[in-house]
Protein backbone atom coordinates (compact mmCIF):
# COMPACT_ATOMS: atom_id res chain seq x y z
CA UNK A 1 0.00 0.00 0.00
CA UNK A 2 2.27 2.23 0.78
CA UNK A 3 4.78 1.93 -2.45
CA UNK A 4 1.62 2.71 -4.24
CA UNK A 5 0.94 5.82 -2.63
CA UNK A 6 4.53 7.05 -3.13
CA UNK A 7 4.08 5.71 -6.83
CA UNK A 8 0.51 8.33 -7.07
CA UNK A 9 2.17 11.17 -5.26
CA UNK A 10 5.54 11.15 -8.00
CA UNK A 11 3.02 10.93 -10.70
CA UNK A 12 1.22 13.57 -9.27
CA UNK A 13 4.40 15.78 -8.64
CA UNK A 14 5.60 15.12 -12.31
CA UNK A 15 2.56 15.81 -13.77
CA UNK A 16 2.57 19.36 -12.33
CA UNK A 17 5.83 20.11 -13.51
CA UNK A 18 3.49 19.15 -17.50
CA UNK A 19 0.78 21.19 -16.42
CA UNK A 20 3.45 24.39 -15.39
CA UNK A 21 4.75 24.13 -19.08
CA UNK A 22 1.37 23.99 -20.58
CA UNK A 23 0.49 27.14 -18.85
CA UNK A 24 3.48 29.18 -19.31
CA UNK A 25 3.41 27.88 -23.34
CA UNK A 26 -0.03 27.13 -23.65
CA UNK A 27 -2.31 30.05 -22.79
CA UNK A 28 -1.13 32.65 -24.83
CA UNK A 29 -1.45 30.65 -28.12
CA UNK A 30 -3.94 32.77 -30.14
CA UNK A 31 -6.17 30.00 -31.21
CA UNK A 32 -6.57 28.93 -27.31
CA UNK A 33 -7.24 32.76 -26.72
CA UNK A 34 -9.96 33.01 -29.49
CA UNK A 35 -11.52 29.27 -28.57
CA UNK A 36 -11.38 30.05 -25.28
CA UNK A 37 -12.18 33.82 -24.52
CA UNK A 38 -13.05 35.51 -27.87
CA UNK A 39 -15.72 32.84 -29.19
CA UNK A 40 -17.87 31.96 -26.00
CA UNK A 41 -18.21 36.03 -25.72
CA UNK A 42 -19.28 36.53 -28.85
CA UNK A 43 -22.35 33.23 -28.31
CA UNK A 44 -23.25 34.88 -25.13
CA UNK A 45 -23.83 37.99 -26.93
CA UNK A 46 -26.27 35.90 -29.36
CA UNK A 47 -28.33 34.03 -26.78
CA UNK A 48 -28.67 37.50 -24.94
CA UNK A 49 -29.49 39.91 -27.97
CA UNK A 50 -33.13 39.71 -28.85
CA UNK A 51 -34.55 38.03 -25.78
CA UNK A 52 -36.35 38.61 -22.56
CA UNK A 53 -33.82 36.47 -20.40
CA UNK A 54 -34.35 36.76 -16.47
CA UNK A 55 -31.10 37.35 -14.60
CA UNK A 56 -31.20 33.45 -13.72
CA UNK A 57 -31.02 32.50 -17.30
CA UNK A 58 -28.31 34.79 -17.91
CA UNK A 59 -26.31 33.99 -15.20
CA UNK A 60 -26.55 29.87 -16.03
CA UNK A 61 -25.71 30.40 -20.27
CA UNK A 62 -23.04 32.90 -19.28
CA UNK A 63 -21.75 30.39 -16.27
CA UNK A 64 -22.37 27.39 -18.26
CA UNK A 65 -21.04 28.73 -21.54
CA UNK A 66 -17.88 30.25 -19.97
CA UNK A 67 -16.84 27.15 -18.12
CA UNK A 68 -17.68 24.58 -21.39
CA UNK A 69 -15.28 26.42 -23.54
CA UNK A 70 -12.35 27.97 -21.35
CA UNK A 71 -11.68 24.21 -19.91
CA UNK A 72 -12.01 22.52 -23.63
CA UNK A 73 -9.73 25.40 -25.38
CA UNK A 74 -6.16 24.43 -24.56
CA UNK A 75 -6.78 20.53 -23.99
CA UNK A 76 -6.96 19.56 -28.08
CA UNK A 77 -4.50 20.82 -29.32
CA UNK A 78 -1.38 20.75 -26.54
CA UNK A 79 -0.60 17.35 -27.69
CA UNK A 80 -0.37 17.97 -31.83
CA UNK A 81 1.25 21.30 -31.17
CA UNK A 82 3.81 19.21 -29.32
CA UNK A 83 4.12 16.50 -32.26
CA UNK A 84 4.55 19.40 -34.36
CA UNK A 85 6.75 21.43 -32.18
CA UNK A 86 9.33 18.42 -32.01
CA UNK A 87 9.23 17.95 -28.15
CA UNK A 88 6.77 15.30 -27.45
CA UNK A 89 9.34 12.59 -28.01
CA UNK A 90 11.39 14.57 -25.80
CA UNK A 91 8.56 14.47 -23.13
CA UNK A 92 7.76 10.79 -23.62
CA UNK A 93 11.50 9.84 -23.41
CA UNK A 94 11.38 11.08 -19.69
CA UNK A 95 11.09 9.51 -17.26
CA UNK A 96 7.33 10.32 -16.71
CA UNK A 97 4.28 7.84 -17.36
CA UNK A 98 1.71 8.59 -20.38
CA UNK A 99 -0.92 8.83 -17.57
CA UNK A 100 0.81 11.63 -16.02
CA UNK A 101 1.64 13.52 -19.16
CA UNK A 102 -2.12 13.38 -19.99
CA UNK A 103 -3.31 14.16 -16.27
CA UNK A 104 -0.53 17.13 -16.49
CA UNK A 105 -2.55 18.07 -19.83
CA UNK A 106 -5.62 18.15 -17.83
CA UNK A 107 -4.89 20.45 -15.15
CA UNK A 108 -3.79 22.82 -17.64
CA UNK A 109 -7.21 22.84 -18.84
CA UNK A 110 -8.66 22.26 -15.80
CA UNK A 111 -6.93 25.45 -14.01
CA UNK A 112 -7.27 27.67 -16.98
CA UNK A 113 -11.18 27.19 -16.84
CA UNK A 114 -11.79 27.14 -13.76
CA UNK A 115 -9.69 30.54 -13.22
CA UNK A 116 -11.72 32.09 -16.14
CA UNK A 117 -15.31 30.35 -15.00
CA UNK A 118 -14.89 32.45 -11.52
CA UNK A 119 -13.53 35.52 -12.92
CA UNK A 120 -16.75 35.64 -15.20
CA UNK A 121 -19.40 33.92 -12.58
CA UNK A 122 -18.47 35.62 -9.24
CA UNK A 123 -18.57 39.38 -10.99
CA UNK A 124 -21.87 38.64 -13.04
CA UNK A 125 -23.56 37.31 -9.56
CA UNK A 126 -22.98 40.49 -7.51
CA UNK A 127 -24.06 42.85 -10.88
CA UNK A 128 -26.92 40.91 -11.44
CA UNK A 129 -27.71 40.71 -7.31
CA UNK A 130 -28.00 36.57 -7.82
CA UNK A 131 -28.02 34.42 -4.41
CA UNK A 132 -27.28 30.98 -5.61
CA UNK A 133 -27.03 27.95 -3.13
CA UNK A 134 -22.97 28.15 -2.97
CA UNK A 135 -22.07 25.15 -1.88
CA UNK A 136 -23.85 23.35 -5.55
CA UNK A 137 -22.49 26.17 -7.60
CA UNK A 138 -19.10 25.30 -6.22
CA UNK A 139 -18.93 21.70 -6.40
CA UNK A 140 -20.97 21.23 -10.00
CA UNK A 141 -18.83 23.96 -11.23
CA UNK A 142 -15.36 22.48 -10.18
CA UNK A 143 -16.72 18.59 -11.35
CA UNK A 144 -18.07 20.44 -14.28
CA UNK A 145 -14.63 21.81 -15.46
CA UNK A 146 -12.64 18.52 -14.75
CA UNK A 147 -15.18 16.93 -16.96
CA UNK A 148 -14.79 18.96 -19.66
CA UNK A 149 -10.87 18.87 -19.06
CA UNK A 150 -10.96 15.31 -19.55
CA UNK A 151 -13.16 15.76 -22.55
CA UNK A 152 -10.17 17.10 -23.85
CA UNK A 153 -8.23 14.23 -23.72
CA UNK A 154 -10.25 12.46 -25.36
CA UNK A 155 -10.79 14.97 -28.10
CA UNK A 156 -6.85 15.46 -28.71
CA UNK A 157 -6.71 11.07 -28.69
CA UNK A 158 -7.46 10.47 -32.02
CA UNK A 159 -6.60 10.97 -35.35
CA UNK A 160 -2.47 10.75 -34.20
CA UNK A 161 -2.08 14.34 -36.31
CA UNK A 162 0.22 17.05 -35.35
CA UNK A 163 -1.36 19.56 -37.30
CA UNK A 164 -3.39 21.55 -34.27
CA UNK A 165 -5.82 22.65 -36.83
CA UNK A 166 -7.28 19.28 -38.11
CA UNK A 167 -8.03 18.69 -33.67
CA UNK A 168 -9.31 22.03 -33.71
CA UNK A 169 -11.59 21.34 -36.21
CA UNK A 170 -12.79 18.85 -35.01
CA UNK A 171 -13.04 19.51 -31.18
CA UNK A 172 -15.02 22.70 -32.52
CA UNK A 173 -17.71 20.65 -34.44
CA UNK A 174 -18.02 18.10 -31.07
CA UNK A 175 -18.15 20.82 -28.89
CA UNK A 176 -20.92 22.90 -30.68
CA UNK A 177 -22.96 19.68 -31.15
CA UNK A 178 -22.99 19.59 -27.55
CA UNK A 179 -23.69 23.28 -27.04
CA UNK A 180 -26.98 22.82 -28.57
CA UNK A 181 -28.25 19.66 -27.20
CA UNK A 182 -27.77 21.13 -23.61
CA UNK A 183 -30.44 22.55 -22.33
CA UNK A 184 -29.01 26.24 -22.20
CA UNK A 185 -31.18 27.98 -24.95
CA UNK A 186 -33.90 25.83 -24.41
CA UNK A 187 -34.69 24.35 -21.17
CA UNK A 188 -34.72 20.74 -20.45
CA UNK A 189 -38.47 20.74 -19.14
CA UNK A 190 -39.37 22.78 -22.48
CA UNK A 191 -38.11 20.14 -25.36
CA UNK A 192 -39.92 17.21 -26.49
CA UNK A 193 -39.50 13.90 -25.10
CA UNK A 194 -36.48 12.88 -28.07
CA UNK A 195 -34.38 16.13 -27.28
CA UNK A 196 -34.81 15.54 -23.67
CA UNK A 197 -33.28 12.01 -24.36
CA UNK A 198 -30.59 13.42 -26.82
CA UNK A 199 -29.40 15.79 -24.41
CA UNK A 200 -28.66 13.63 -21.71
CA UNK A 201 -25.78 12.25 -23.76
CA UNK A 202 -24.49 15.75 -23.07
CA UNK A 203 -22.48 16.19 -19.74
CA UNK A 204 -22.88 20.01 -20.11
CA UNK A 205 -26.61 18.73 -19.82
CA UNK A 206 -25.88 18.19 -15.95
CA UNK A 207 -23.83 21.18 -15.83
CA UNK A 208 -26.59 23.79 -16.63
CA UNK A 209 -29.36 21.69 -14.71
CA UNK A 210 -26.71 21.66 -11.42
CA UNK A 211 -26.65 25.72 -11.95
CA UNK A 212 -30.48 25.76 -12.22
CA UNK A 213 -30.94 23.70 -9.04
CA UNK A 214 -28.40 26.35 -7.70
CA UNK A 215 -30.92 28.79 -8.38
CA UNK A 216 -33.79 26.65 -7.16
CA UNK A 217 -35.07 24.92 -10.14
CA UNK A 218 -33.47 22.18 -11.75
CA UNK A 219 -35.33 19.18 -13.86
CA UNK A 220 -33.07 16.36 -13.25
CA UNK A 221 -32.55 15.13 -9.58
CA UNK A 222 -29.44 17.07 -8.25
CA UNK A 223 -27.56 13.86 -6.96
CA UNK A 224 -27.61 12.27 -10.46
CA UNK A 225 -26.10 15.92 -12.05
CA UNK A 226 -22.91 15.55 -9.97
CA UNK A 227 -22.86 11.62 -10.38
CA UNK A 228 -23.29 12.03 -14.27
CA UNK A 229 -20.38 14.76 -14.47
CA UNK A 230 -18.30 12.75 -12.43
CA UNK A 231 -18.38 9.41 -14.78
CA UNK A 232 -18.00 11.71 -17.68
CA UNK A 233 -14.85 13.18 -16.64
CA UNK A 234 -13.45 9.70 -15.23
CA UNK A 235 -14.89 8.06 -18.68
CA UNK A 236 -13.53 10.62 -20.50
CA UNK A 237 -9.94 10.13 -19.55
CA UNK A 238 -10.23 6.44 -19.35
CA UNK A 239 -10.86 6.27 -23.04
CA UNK A 240 -9.16 8.90 -24.04
CA UNK A 241 -5.60 7.65 -22.36
CA UNK A 242 -6.27 3.94 -23.48
CA UNK A 243 -7.01 5.66 -27.29
CA UNK A 244 -3.39 8.01 -26.43
CA UNK A 245 -1.74 4.91 -25.59
CA UNK A 246 -2.80 2.73 -28.39
CA UNK A 247 -1.49 5.93 -30.94
CA UNK A 248 1.18 6.93 -29.21
CA UNK A 249 3.83 4.93 -31.69
CA UNK A 250 2.12 6.85 -34.57
CA UNK A 251 2.94 10.03 -33.16
CA UNK A 252 7.11 9.20 -33.85
CA UNK A 253 7.82 9.45 -37.77
CA UNK B 1 25.52 -7.23 -15.16
CA UNK B 2 25.82 -5.37 -18.23
CA UNK B 3 24.52 -1.60 -18.52
CA UNK B 4 22.41 -1.93 -21.75
CA UNK B 5 21.34 -5.76 -23.09
CA UNK B 6 18.94 -6.12 -26.49
CA UNK B 7 17.72 -9.50 -27.14
CA UNK B 8 16.19 -10.52 -30.69
CA UNK B 9 14.68 -7.02 -30.78
CA UNK B 10 12.29 -6.94 -33.87
CA UNK B 11 10.46 -4.35 -34.94
CA UNK B 12 7.83 -4.29 -37.87
CA UNK B 13 5.72 -0.82 -39.02
CA UNK B 14 2.78 -2.93 -40.45
CA UNK B 15 4.14 -5.27 -42.83
CA UNK B 16 8.25 -3.72 -43.12
CA UNK B 17 10.37 -5.07 -41.00
CA UNK B 18 12.62 -2.29 -39.70
CA UNK B 19 15.07 -3.64 -37.15
CA UNK B 20 15.52 -7.76 -37.42
CA UNK B 21 16.55 -9.79 -34.64
CA UNK B 22 19.12 -7.36 -33.00
CA UNK B 23 21.31 -8.62 -30.00
CA UNK B 24 24.06 -6.84 -28.49
CA UNK B 25 25.21 -5.41 -24.86
CA UNK B 26 27.04 -2.66 -23.83
CA UNK B 27 29.01 -2.07 -20.96
CA UNK B 28 29.73 -0.27 -17.76
CA UNK B 29 31.28 2.91 -18.64
CA UNK B 30 31.82 2.11 -22.51
CA UNK B 31 31.33 4.18 -25.45
CA UNK B 32 29.16 2.01 -27.90
CA UNK B 33 28.28 3.46 -31.47
CA UNK B 34 25.80 2.48 -33.25
CA UNK B 35 26.43 3.05 -37.17
CA UNK B 36 24.60 2.42 -40.77
CA UNK B 37 23.11 3.99 -43.38
CA UNK B 38 20.31 5.70 -43.87
CA UNK B 39 16.95 3.86 -43.15
CA UNK B 40 19.02 1.00 -41.40
CA UNK B 41 16.88 1.22 -37.80
CA UNK B 42 19.27 3.08 -35.64
CA UNK B 43 16.75 5.71 -34.48
CA UNK B 44 14.01 2.38 -34.39
CA UNK B 45 16.49 0.67 -32.68
CA UNK B 46 17.60 3.76 -29.70
CA UNK B 47 13.81 3.65 -29.18
CA UNK B 48 12.98 0.88 -28.71
CA UNK B 49 16.23 1.04 -26.01
CA UNK B 50 14.60 3.93 -24.38
CA UNK B 51 11.09 2.91 -24.02
CA UNK B 52 9.57 4.96 -26.97
CA UNK B 53 8.51 1.92 -29.04
CA UNK B 54 7.24 -1.57 -28.09
CA UNK B 55 9.37 -3.76 -29.46
CA UNK B 56 7.41 -6.71 -31.99
CA UNK B 57 9.92 -8.84 -30.51
CA UNK B 58 12.84 -9.60 -28.08
CA UNK B 59 13.72 -7.72 -24.39
CA UNK B 60 15.47 -4.71 -23.59
CA UNK B 61 17.23 -4.41 -20.35
CA UNK B 62 18.46 -0.58 -19.11
CA UNK B 63 20.55 -0.55 -15.65
CA UNK B 64 19.03 -4.35 -14.94
CA UNK B 65 15.61 -2.89 -15.73
CA UNK B 66 13.02 -4.23 -18.06
CA UNK B 67 12.51 -1.44 -20.46
CA UNK B 68 9.10 -3.06 -21.44
CA UNK B 69 7.52 -2.81 -17.97
CA UNK B 70 5.99 0.30 -17.54
CA UNK B 71 7.07 0.80 -13.95
CA UNK B 72 10.67 -0.02 -14.12
CA UNK B 73 11.45 1.79 -17.74
CA UNK B 74 9.70 5.01 -15.11
CA UNK B 75 12.83 3.86 -12.56
CA UNK B 76 14.91 3.32 -15.41
CA UNK B 77 14.89 6.45 -17.46
CA UNK B 78 15.75 8.61 -13.75
CA UNK B 79 19.17 6.96 -14.77
CA UNK B 80 18.71 7.82 -18.19
CA UNK B 81 19.52 10.94 -20.28
CA UNK B 82 18.28 10.91 -23.89
CA UNK B 83 18.81 13.16 -27.06
CA UNK B 84 16.10 11.75 -29.19
CA UNK B 85 16.33 12.74 -33.16
CA UNK B 86 15.91 16.25 -34.29
CA UNK B 87 14.13 16.91 -30.78
CA UNK B 88 13.56 20.51 -30.36
CA UNK B 89 13.49 22.10 -26.62
CA UNK B 90 10.35 24.19 -26.35
CA UNK B 91 11.12 27.20 -28.16
CA UNK B 92 8.92 29.27 -25.89
CA UNK B 93 10.35 28.56 -22.90
CA UNK B 94 13.28 29.97 -21.92
CA UNK B 95 16.79 28.21 -21.66
CA UNK B 96 16.84 27.82 -18.11
CA UNK B 97 13.14 27.36 -17.90
CA UNK B 98 13.67 24.06 -20.59
CA UNK B 99 16.35 23.10 -17.80
CA UNK B 100 13.77 23.22 -15.03
CA UNK B 101 10.81 21.42 -16.69
CA UNK B 102 13.48 18.45 -17.54
CA UNK B 103 15.10 18.90 -13.51
CA UNK B 104 11.11 18.76 -12.16
CA UNK B 105 10.16 15.51 -14.75
CA UNK B 106 13.23 13.95 -13.22
CA UNK B 107 11.90 14.57 -9.63
CA UNK B 108 15.20 16.67 -8.91
CA UNK B 109 14.66 19.38 -6.02
CA UNK B 110 14.06 23.16 -6.74
CA UNK B 111 17.76 23.82 -5.18
CA UNK B 112 19.08 20.90 -6.72
CA UNK B 113 17.73 22.18 -10.46
CA UNK B 114 19.19 25.60 -10.04
CA UNK B 115 22.50 24.46 -9.44
CA UNK B 116 23.00 21.74 -11.91
CA UNK B 117 20.89 24.12 -14.73
CA UNK B 118 23.94 26.35 -13.97
CA UNK B 119 26.61 24.34 -14.15
CA UNK B 120 25.30 22.73 -17.54
CA UNK B 121 24.47 26.42 -19.05
CA UNK B 122 27.86 27.26 -18.41
CA UNK B 123 29.62 24.00 -19.63
CA UNK B 124 27.30 24.45 -22.71
CA UNK B 125 28.42 28.26 -23.44
CA UNK B 126 24.60 28.83 -22.99
CA UNK B 127 24.78 31.00 -19.83
CA UNK B 128 24.67 34.62 -21.12
CA UNK B 129 21.64 33.53 -22.97
CA UNK B 130 19.78 31.77 -19.93
CA UNK B 131 16.91 34.08 -20.08
CA UNK B 132 16.22 34.19 -23.18
CA UNK B 133 13.83 32.10 -25.43
CA UNK B 134 15.21 29.24 -27.39
CA UNK B 135 13.07 30.66 -30.43
CA UNK B 136 15.91 32.57 -30.87
CA UNK B 137 18.66 30.11 -30.43
CA UNK B 138 20.68 28.84 -33.25
CA UNK B 139 20.34 25.07 -34.38
CA UNK B 140 23.71 24.52 -32.59
CA UNK B 141 22.41 26.34 -29.85
CA UNK B 142 19.38 24.10 -29.38
CA UNK B 143 21.25 21.09 -30.00
CA UNK B 144 23.77 21.83 -27.18
CA UNK B 145 20.77 22.74 -24.61
CA UNK B 146 18.83 19.55 -25.68
CA UNK B 147 22.16 17.64 -24.27
CA UNK B 148 22.21 19.67 -21.41
CA UNK B 149 18.47 18.75 -20.59
CA UNK B 150 19.50 14.96 -21.15
CA UNK B 151 22.30 15.58 -18.47
CA UNK B 152 20.20 17.53 -15.84
CA UNK B 153 19.79 14.24 -13.64
CA UNK B 154 23.19 13.08 -13.90
CA UNK B 155 22.47 10.17 -16.05
CA UNK B 156 24.45 7.13 -15.81
CA UNK B 157 23.32 6.10 -19.54
CA UNK B 158 23.36 8.17 -22.22
CA UNK B 159 21.35 7.71 -25.19
CA UNK B 160 21.99 10.26 -28.02
CA UNK B 161 20.33 9.75 -31.63
CA UNK B 162 22.68 11.63 -34.12
CA UNK B 163 23.67 14.53 -31.58
CA UNK B 164 25.92 16.12 -33.59
CA UNK B 165 24.48 16.22 -37.31
CA UNK B 166 23.76 19.49 -38.90
CA UNK B 167 26.00 21.28 -36.31
CA UNK B 168 28.86 23.31 -37.71
CA UNK B 169 32.70 22.26 -36.02
CA UNK B 170 32.70 24.64 -32.84
CA UNK B 171 29.50 22.88 -31.95
CA UNK B 172 30.04 19.94 -32.65
CA UNK B 173 33.57 19.55 -31.20
CA UNK B 174 31.75 21.29 -27.91
CA UNK B 175 29.12 18.06 -27.83
CA UNK B 176 32.05 15.44 -28.59
CA UNK B 177 33.93 16.98 -25.59
CA UNK B 178 31.14 16.43 -23.12
CA UNK B 179 30.57 13.09 -24.55
CA UNK B 180 34.45 12.32 -23.38
CA UNK B 181 34.01 13.85 -20.35
CA UNK B 182 31.10 11.57 -19.56
CA UNK B 183 32.82 8.81 -20.68
CA UNK B 184 35.74 9.56 -18.10
CA UNK B 185 33.30 10.18 -14.92
CA UNK B 186 32.43 6.55 -15.95
CA UNK B 187 29.15 6.94 -17.66
CA UNK B 188 27.60 4.53 -20.49
CA UNK B 189 26.73 6.40 -23.83
CA UNK B 190 25.09 5.18 -26.71
CA UNK B 191 25.79 6.84 -29.68
CA UNK B 192 24.24 7.12 -33.01
CA UNK B 193 26.08 8.83 -36.09
CA UNK B 194 26.93 9.03 -39.58
CA UNK B 195 30.34 10.64 -38.92
CA UNK B 196 32.68 7.97 -39.12
CA UNK B 197 35.73 9.95 -37.43
CA UNK B 198 33.48 10.91 -34.82
CA UNK B 199 32.67 7.08 -33.61
CA UNK B 200 36.23 6.20 -34.53
CA UNK B 201 37.22 9.15 -32.09
CA UNK B 202 34.75 8.41 -29.63
CA UNK B 203 33.52 4.88 -29.39
CA UNK B 204 35.15 1.51 -28.14
CA UNK B 205 33.31 -0.39 -29.68
CA UNK B 206 30.76 0.15 -32.83
CA UNK B 207 28.01 -1.78 -34.41
CA UNK B 208 26.97 -1.46 -37.92
CA UNK B 209 23.09 -1.84 -38.52
CA UNK B 210 22.21 -2.71 -42.33
CA UNK B 211 18.36 -2.99 -43.60
CA UNK B 212 17.63 -4.20 -39.84
CA UNK B 213 20.70 -6.53 -39.19
CA UNK B 214 23.61 -6.09 -37.33
CA UNK B 215 26.11 -6.88 -39.77
CA UNK B 216 29.51 -6.05 -37.48
CA UNK B 217 30.34 -5.25 -34.04
CA UNK B 218 33.47 -4.70 -32.32
CA UNK B 219 36.34 -2.32 -31.69
CA UNK B 220 37.26 0.07 -34.26
CA UNK B 221 40.77 -1.01 -34.68
CA UNK B 222 39.41 -4.36 -34.58
CA UNK B 223 36.63 -3.61 -37.51
CA UNK B 224 39.45 -1.71 -39.72
CA UNK B 225 41.32 -5.27 -39.69
CA UNK B 226 38.57 -6.74 -41.41
CA UNK B 227 38.91 -4.01 -44.69
CA UNK B 228 40.74 -4.94 -48.06
CA UNK B 229 44.52 -4.36 -47.47
CA UNK B 230 46.52 -1.23 -46.72
CA UNK B 231 47.36 1.48 -49.28
CA UNK B 232 50.31 4.33 -49.85
CA UNK B 233 49.20 8.22 -50.65
CA UNK B 234 51.37 9.80 -52.88
CA UNK B 235 52.00 13.46 -54.48
CA UNK B 236 54.64 14.31 -56.67
CA UNK B 237 55.54 17.26 -58.32
CA UNK B 238 55.11 17.67 -61.46
CA UNK B 239 52.05 15.67 -61.06
CA UNK B 240 52.66 12.71 -63.42
CA UNK B 241 51.70 8.95 -62.68
CA UNK B 242 50.64 6.16 -64.92
CA UNK B 243 49.33 3.42 -63.09
CA UNK B 244 50.62 0.57 -64.69
CA UNK B 245 54.27 1.70 -63.20
CA UNK B 246 53.98 -0.07 -59.75
CA UNK B 247 53.85 -4.08 -60.03
CA UNK B 248 52.28 -4.13 -56.53
CA UNK B 249 49.82 -1.87 -56.69
CA UNK B 250 46.49 -3.81 -56.47
CA UNK B 251 43.90 -0.92 -57.69
CA UNK B 252 44.84 3.24 -58.51
CA UNK B 253 42.86 5.73 -57.09
CA UNK B 254 43.53 9.23 -58.36
CA UNK B 255 42.75 11.52 -55.32
CA UNK B 256 42.92 15.38 -56.12
CA UNK B 257 46.48 16.49 -55.93
CA UNK B 258 47.52 12.57 -54.77
CA UNK B 259 47.31 9.12 -55.82
CA UNK B 260 46.25 6.51 -53.60
CA UNK B 261 47.44 3.07 -54.24
CA UNK B 262 46.17 -0.10 -52.77
CA UNK B 263 48.63 -2.10 -51.94
CA UNK B 264 49.32 -5.84 -49.97
CA UNK B 265 52.97 -4.91 -49.79
CA UNK B 266 53.79 -1.37 -48.63
CA UNK B 267 57.88 -1.61 -48.60
CA UNK B 268 57.80 -2.76 -52.45
CA UNK B 269 55.15 -0.19 -53.25
CA UNK B 270 57.09 2.44 -51.78
CA UNK B 271 60.27 1.32 -52.68
CA UNK B 272 58.57 1.16 -56.56
CA UNK B 273 57.54 4.41 -55.87
CA UNK B 274 60.46 6.06 -55.11
CA UNK B 275 62.49 4.32 -58.06
CA UNK B 276 59.69 5.89 -60.03
CA UNK B 277 60.06 9.61 -59.10
CA UNK B 278 63.90 9.07 -59.38
CA UNK B 279 63.30 7.68 -63.09
CA UNK B 280 61.29 10.46 -64.00
CA UNK B 281 63.03 13.63 -62.27
CA UNK B 282 59.74 14.06 -59.89
CA UNK B 283 59.92 15.25 -56.66
CA UNK B 284 58.14 13.56 -53.62
CA UNK B 285 55.63 16.33 -51.96
CA UNK B 286 54.20 13.33 -49.32
CA UNK B 287 54.33 9.86 -49.02
CA UNK B 288 52.15 7.79 -46.37
CA UNK B 289 51.08 4.51 -45.54
CA UNK B 290 47.17 4.16 -44.81
CA UNK B 291 45.56 1.64 -42.70
CA UNK B 292 41.72 1.04 -43.79
CA UNK B 293 39.36 4.13 -41.72
CA UNK B 294 36.52 3.06 -40.35
CA UNK B 295 34.54 4.43 -43.33
CA UNK B 296 36.18 2.25 -45.85
CA UNK B 297 34.91 -0.45 -43.34
CA UNK B 298 31.62 0.70 -43.56
CA UNK B 299 31.57 1.27 -47.28
CA UNK B 300 33.01 -2.14 -47.70
CA UNK B 301 30.02 -3.65 -45.44
CA UNK B 302 27.28 -1.81 -46.61
CA UNK B 303 27.55 -1.45 -49.98
CA UNK B 304 28.18 2.03 -50.23
CA UNK B 305 24.20 2.55 -50.57
CA UNK B 306 21.05 3.77 -48.36
CA UNK B 307 18.60 1.22 -47.42
N1 LIG C 1 6.97 5.60 -37.72
C1 LIG C 1 7.30 4.83 -38.76
N2 LIG C 1 6.35 4.26 -39.51
C2 LIG C 1 6.67 3.46 -40.57
N3 LIG C 1 7.93 3.19 -40.96
C3 LIG C 1 8.94 3.73 -40.26
C4 LIG C 1 8.67 4.58 -39.13
N4 LIG C 1 9.86 4.97 -38.63
C5 LIG C 1 10.80 4.40 -39.40
N5 LIG C 1 10.26 3.66 -40.38
C6 LIG C 1 11.02 2.85 -41.38
O1 LIG C 1 11.86 1.97 -40.68
C7 LIG C 1 13.14 1.91 -41.28
C8 LIG C 1 14.20 2.27 -40.26
O2 LIG C 1 14.07 3.64 -39.92
P1 LIG C 1 14.98 4.36 -38.86
O3 LIG C 1 14.41 5.72 -38.65
O4 LIG C 1 15.11 3.49 -37.67
O5 LIG C 1 16.37 4.45 -39.63
P2 LIG C 1 17.71 5.20 -39.22
O6 LIG C 1 18.77 4.18 -39.26
O7 LIG C 1 17.54 5.93 -37.95
O8 LIG C 1 17.89 6.21 -40.42
P3 LIG C 1 18.53 7.69 -40.44
O9 LIG C 1 19.99 7.50 -40.54
O10 LIG C 1 17.97 8.29 -41.68
O11 LIG C 1 18.11 8.40 -39.20
C9 LIG C 1 13.08 2.82 -42.48
O12 LIG C 1 12.83 2.04 -43.61
C10 LIG C 1 11.92 3.73 -42.21
O13 LIG C 1 11.30 4.12 -43.40
MG1 LIG D 1 17.74 7.90 -37.39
Amino acid sequence: MNWWVVRMIKTLKRSFAVAKKDMLIFYLKGPVIIMGLVFPFFLFLAFLIGRHLSGEQLFVGLTAMTAFFTSTAVGPTIIPWECRGRTFERLVASPVSLTAILLGDLQASFYFGLAITFTIALPSLAYLSIHPSFGIFLLSTLLAVLSFSAMTVLMSSYPPTDIPADVMMLSSLVKFSLLFISGIFVPLRSLPPYGRWISLLSPLTYYVDALRHALGGGYLPLPIDFIMLAFFGLAFFFVGSTIHGRVLERRFT
Amino acid sequence: MKTIEASGLTKYYGSLLAVDNVSFSVKRGEVFGFLGPNGAGKTTTVRMLTGILRPSRGEVRVLGYDMLDEHEKILAREMMGIVPEMANPYVDLTAMGNLRLMGELYGMGKREIEKRALDLLKLFGLYERRKSKVRAFSKGMRQRLILAMALIGDPEVLFLDEPTSGLDVISARMIRDIIRDEHRKGRTIFLTTHNMAEANELCQRVAIIRRGKLVAIDTPEKLKTLGKGLSVEVSFEPMVFEGSAIDSALRVEHRGDKIRIYTDDPDATIRELVRYAEEKGLRIVSLKTLSPSLEDIFVELVGGKDD
